[in-house]
């Protein structure tokens, strides 16, 4: 009786553990299956179709996630090994904390990364390099940074609509939140300048030319006073009633884009893909891009890794190069906007002369093309994701009336350090 | 002879050992599933680990500890746990045995209601969550156009420690209570309708037959209630994750203001990798938890017949 129980006992045990480790490399008919995991909008959705028809051999299935769950999905699948899609999107704000465990990735200088090396813009290679010379991730968009804003909403609080026009407004961040006040006397009851400060408190932090780390991985943000100055002007435009108080990529940020509640946001060439999917069709041609005050300056960009762990690592490799390759990237930014991080494009007509429909034709490919030109990078330290949060958290303080400008930075500053 | 003898003594060793196979799977699974996780937490909270580097962790014995009672962070996640866990358990349990009255009635259609109430608790968590998240937004909410109609301001639920509080309090008793409430009735259903026919002739009203017979014979139910509703929310972690989606989800608010411990543990986890530092905060959780359900089961307890 007790060895049958026992054997009872084990076969709901293993049906236990076989239910929860599922997933399997090889999907039927001889097909390698391949599992793509992202966040956002990479715009890969008619790029796969393409794929997959060239090589019949190969399935392939993406899935998407919000921002932070995608990258603590996958902290937590990287930890237990097992989990982790085939290919894994990063984002620039956590790829430093990832690339400090390099032998979780598969390194992509061993399977012919070295000989792309020369595809992407130099800074952008090296964000994703292992202290030790591991290459963890091919580069896909870089988040350089543009205005956008709503045609409608600016005209009818007199000021011009023109995106040249509009673009004069604001050569400073002070004559932006002054163009802001002009606005917010004539705006309509529930309708703000800008969404959020710490949207605008990223675009300011990614132009400049020292971030929250300084090159020895040190936390410097408490005496950075360019990043302080941004702080309190931000504090001040706050102050005064410009922001919606809508923290970026939330559902009340999404209803926002709905409702217009705000008329310009902070544009990153990846927020152009988003504005589209919240603000739906209806609101085509109302919104318009232009540059962004203070200049160059970059706020994201993402990278493709190849997670140790997958089953098909050099299918996976082969496909993460193509989905980055130029031809790719050039076709990515057409549908969605994503800056491509190769600076051949920059020069490529097609990408040049390219206008965006949606945007009220904005010419975003010279727009974007200019501003990655002048882009100057900024060192990304191990946990530059996690200081950008609480950098947003501070702000929100801010605006929720919960503390002053001074009081919330000093415990920024603290927690940071921490 | 030889066969009986044979059998006797198979019989003999089936009534020994046999019990023994029948538990053997519950042990087992509870074992992989509940006893292992256990003890490698505590093991994992002596270290100091990096959650995607396992082969740097070093054995730091009690530091994680140490430091732990010296984060003010912790201490806050504490006390919004606690606050969390009155607020959610004590309406939970009034509302339920109000509830359980009221369906132990000969009303109409009783079924259908006593089916309805265990609907929330079948719901899924998150579902749940974003919608009363949105119920309870800032611009938009229906609560606070319900306000609105009355006059009262806007309120920024997620903003302020004591709203926060309250819309995550009102997720949780909405979905459980009803749980409770069937738990409730089923007991009622048992207590014999002779007590209630006495006291009337005694001429006790309904509310005292309530509150002195019903709620006494139910004490037993109360007490696995009380322990149940602290064992979850205790460790609420879903609710204040989903209230504020976005990339600062797991600080529980711009101050910190909702932010659990299982919420503070989830954020050391799995945002800043100190998986040694998040398994001590497991830990000590646990123990808080046994302590307040030690409470919760010393107080229910004293309910009785007077």
């Amino acid at each position: 009786m007790r060895p049958k129980a026992l054997a009872l006992g084990c076969a709901a045990l293993a049906t236990a553990l076989v239910l929860s480790g599922c997933g399997s490399g090889t999907a039927s008919g001889g097909k390698t299956k391949l599992t793509i995991g992202l966040f956002g909008n990479f715009g890969y959705a008619e790029l796969l179709k393409e794929y997959a028809a060239a090589h019949p051999d190969v399935e392939i299935s993406d899935r998407t996630a919000s921002y932070s769950d995608h990258h603590k999905n996958l902290a937590a699948h990287l930890a237990t090994s097992s989990g982790a899609a085939d290919i894994e999107a990063v984002d620039t704000g956590y790829i430093n904390q990832f690339k400090a465990t390099p032998d979780k990735f598969v390194d992509l200088n061993t399977k012919g990364g070295d000989q792309l090396k020369d595809r992407w813009l130099p800074w952008k290679w090296e964000g994703s390099l292992s202290k030790d010379g591991k290459q963890i991730g091919y580069g896909t968009d870089v988040g350089g940074l543009a205005i956008c804003y709503r045609r409608d909403l600016l005209q009818n609080a007199g000021l011009p609509a023109d995106r040249d026009q509009v673009a004069a407004l604001w050569p400073t961040w002070q004559d932006f939140m002054a163009a802001g006040k002009k606005f917010q006397e004539k705006a309509p009851e529930g309708v703000k300048w800008f969404d959020g400060g710490p949207t605008v408190l990223n675009a300011i932090v990614g132009q400049a030319s020292v971030g929250y780390y300084d090159k020895t991985d040190k936390i410097v943000v408490g005496d950075n006073k360019e990043i302080k100055a941004g702080w309190d002007l931000v504090v001040d435009g706050v102050n005064s009633g410009l922001s919606a108080k809508l923290l970026y990529s939330t559902p009340v940020w999404n209803t926002g884009f709905k409702q217009g509640q705000f008329a310009t946001v902070t544009c990153p060439a990846w927020q152009m893909a988003k504005i589209k999917d919240q603000a739906g069709p209806e609101a085509a041609g109302k919104w318009d891009v232009t540059s962004v005050p203070g200049g160059g300056g970059n706020w994201g960009g993402s990278y493709l890794t190849v997670p140790k762990s997958g089953k098909n690592v050099d299918k996976a490799v082969e496909l993460a190069a193509w989905l980055t390759a130029p031809e790719q990237q050039a076709k990515v930014f057409k549908s969605a906007g994503l800056l491509p991080s190769i600076p051949k494009l920059y020069e490529d007509p097609s990408i040049v002369e390219y206008k965006n429909p949606y945007f009220n034709d904005a010419p975003i490919g010279k727009l974007f093309t200019d501003a990655a030109k002048k882009l100057n990078p900024q060192y990304q330290g191990p946990k530059a994701g996690d200081i950008q949060t609480a950098i947003g958290n501070a702000m929100q303080r801010v605006e929720q009336g919960k503390q002053n400008g001074q009081d919330s930075w000093n415990q920024f500053v603290g927690d940071v350090q921490k | 002879m030889v066969l009986m003898d044979k059998a006797t003594r198979r019989h003999r060793w089936d009534m020994k050992f046999a019990p023994y196979g029948y538990v053997a799977p519950y042990f087992l699974i509870f074992g992989v599933f509940g006893l292992f996780p256990l003890l490698y937490t505590i093991w994992v909270s002596l270290q100091e680990r990096n959650l995607l580097d396992e082969a740097a962790a070093r054995i730091i014995w009690f530091d994680n500890y140490a430091k732990l009672m010296a984060d003010p962070y912790f201490w806050n996640a504490m006390g919004n746990t606690l606050s969390l866990w009155l607020l959610t358990t004590v309406p939970q349990i009034l509302f339920a045995l109000f509830i359980a009255q009221l369906l132990n009635r000969k009303v109409r259609t009783r079924t259908l209601f006593r089916m309805g109430v265990i609907l929330p608790n079948i719901t899924s968590v998150a579902a749940v969550t974003i919608i009363f998240a949105q119920l309870f937004g800032r611009d938009f909410g229906l609560f606070n156009w319900l306000l609105g109609l009355f006059g009262a301001g806007q309120i920024d639920w997620q903003a302020g420690t004591a709203s926060s509080h309250i819309a995550i309090a009102v997720m949780v008793v909405w979905r459980w209570t009803g749980y409770h409430a069937l738990i409730f009735l089923a007991s009622m259903q048992a207590i014999s309708s002779s007590l209630y026919e006495a006291a009337t002739l005694d001429g006790a009203s309904g509310r005292q037959q309530f509150w002195r017979i019903t709620v006494p014979l139910l004490r037993p139910q109360i007490i696995f209630t009380t322990i149940i509703a602290t064992t979850g929310n205790m460790r609420l972690l879903a609710e204040p994750l989903l209230f504020n989606p976005g990339a600062a989800a797991a600080t529980g608010g711009s101050d910190r203001q909702f932010q659990t411990a299982a919420l503070y543990l989830y954020e050391q986890g799995f945002t800043k990798y100190d998986f040694g530092y998040s398994s001590s905060i497991a830990v000590v959780l646990a123990i808080a938890t046994v302590i307040v359900a030690g409470i919760g089961y010393l107080v229910t307890k004293r309910i009785r017949t007077e």
